[in-house]
């Protein structure tokens, strides 16, 4: 099930648009695919000032989330740090997701088809 | 008289140089490994009664009660260990590099002194009276120039006391590790071999070092092993070549045992008891060249 609160997720992506695939790093993604759950609008959040730390990526892309509005993350992988920096935005973070658009990574989410995870995978 | 013995490729002979020339010095000198992060010439010089010093690096605490939530120390943290997430200031302890910025800026006195555990210095003696010392980075740690720095310190302390030159075994690569074991070198020798690696890495490491401006010298080792383009890139870039040690079986089998090379047979020493003097002649002309500017 879809928490109801959640509008606005964020999935990490190769490109700008829905029809990109997601990218299963979270820290060094190439950006997120901000997407309102209701109207399917979508933005696009850069990723590049992340990808450019030798260290923190992951907590400098949690930053840029969370400046962003995501009240979830749908992701391949997080790791310690950035779990940490997420949890404590409170934004719901989702593993395991990849090889898909994010299209259908949103339309297996709203389906209630993904768990939210409760601890980083590595 | 301080000798930086660096390269840019990993395993080509810092450390047999380096153990070597400690072992031809004609004045006191002390060895110095700052490869904390995989330490192995006291494996060759063999210290005695080595002394253990705990080395720590100051990092933020947090007093929730006094934090407003302004995010001064957050913005000012280039390396993010400091975050403001909504209305959690986060600490990554982890990220620190000790500078602290973030403590000066907080006006709330929210933030005080804590320590991370770095590694230890180790200080020993050979049987024949050169002192040795590394540091030894914990298991964990991330970052090896803030351990580098308390050996650098460390080093300062003995050579003011006791007038001695220092041969420094650096760590391999380009890069803060590199840069950080020679800067307070007089001399940097550049170890590398005749491959096609060799030649890659020595070209980034002449790069990367260059800006210093101090004198550098170029050790060929295992030579024989391939081509002369070594030899051309040096007198491409007016970097001398101070010696070459010859690919040989018997010298690989006197490493793998643990000996120091200069100590193998009389002409292994005279090789290094001409490069010593070549490295000294290196730092004289540099000097001259200083003194004439």
């Amino acid at each position: 099930m879809t928490p109801a609160s959640i509008f606005k997720v964020a999935v990490t992506s190769e490109g700008p648009t829905l029809a990109d695939f997601v990218d299963s790093r979270f820290g060094r993604a190439g950006g997120f695919v901000l997407v309102d759950l209701e109207t399917m609008a979508t933005t696009y959040v850069d990723n590049g000032s992340s990808q450019v730390l030798a260290q923190g990526a992951g907590i400098q892309a949690a930053e840029n989330l969370v400046k962003a509005g995501a009240q979830a993350l749908l992701t391949g992988h997080v790791g310690p740090k950035a779990w940490t920096a997420l949890q404590a935005a409170g934004v719901k973070v989702v593993q395991g997701v990849e090889n898909m658009t994010v299209d259908e990574a949103i339309t297996r989410f709203k389906a209630g088809q993904f768990a939210v995870s409760d601890a980083p995978s590595h | 008289m301080i000798i930086a013995v660096a390269s840019g490729k990993g395993g080509t002979g810092k450390t047999t140089v380096s153990a070597s020339l400690v072992s031809v010095w004609k004045r006191p000198v002390l060895a110095v490994d700052m490869d904390v992060e995989e330490p192995n010439l006291h494996l060759f010089l063999k210290p005695e009664s080595v002394s253990t010093e705990m080395a720590q690096l100051a990092v933020p605490l947090l007093d929730k009660e006094r934090c407003t939530l302004c995010g001064a120390c957050a913005e000012l943290c280039q390396f993010k260990a400091i975050s403001l997430l909504g209305k959690n200031l986060i600490l990554f302890p982890d990220m620190c590099h000790g500078c602290g910025g973030c403590l000066r800026v907080c006006s709330e006195g929210a933030l005080r002194k804590g320590q991370r555990e770095l590694g230890v210095v180790e200080t020993g003696i050979t049987a024949v009276g050169i002192p040795c010392m590394t540091g030894r980075l914990r298991i964990g740690e991330a970052m090896s120039p803030p351990l580098m720095g308390k050996v650098r310190q460390r080093m300062r302390a003995i050579m003011g006391k006791e007038f001695r030159d220092v041969i420094i075994d650096a760590p391999p690569g380009v890069s803060c590790p590199a840069m950080t074991s020679v800067q307070d070198a007089d001399v940097i020798l550049l170890v590398t071999e005749p491959t096609p690696f060799g030649l890659h890495d020595l070209r980034l490491a002449w790069q990367a070092f260059r800006p210093f401006g101090k004198p550098m010298g170029v050790v060929i080792n295992r030579a024989g092993l391939g081509d002369e383009k070594i030899q051309a890139f040096c007198s491409e870039k007016e970097l001398p070549l101070l010696a070459e040690i010859p690919f040989r079986r018997d010298i690989a089998e006197h490493y793998a045992h643990g000996g120091v090379l200069a100590c193998l047979d009389a002409g292994m020493r005279t090789l290094f008891e001409n490069l010593a003097e070549r490295v000294e002649r290196l730092e004289r002309m540099a000097l001259m060249e200083v003194s004439h500017a």
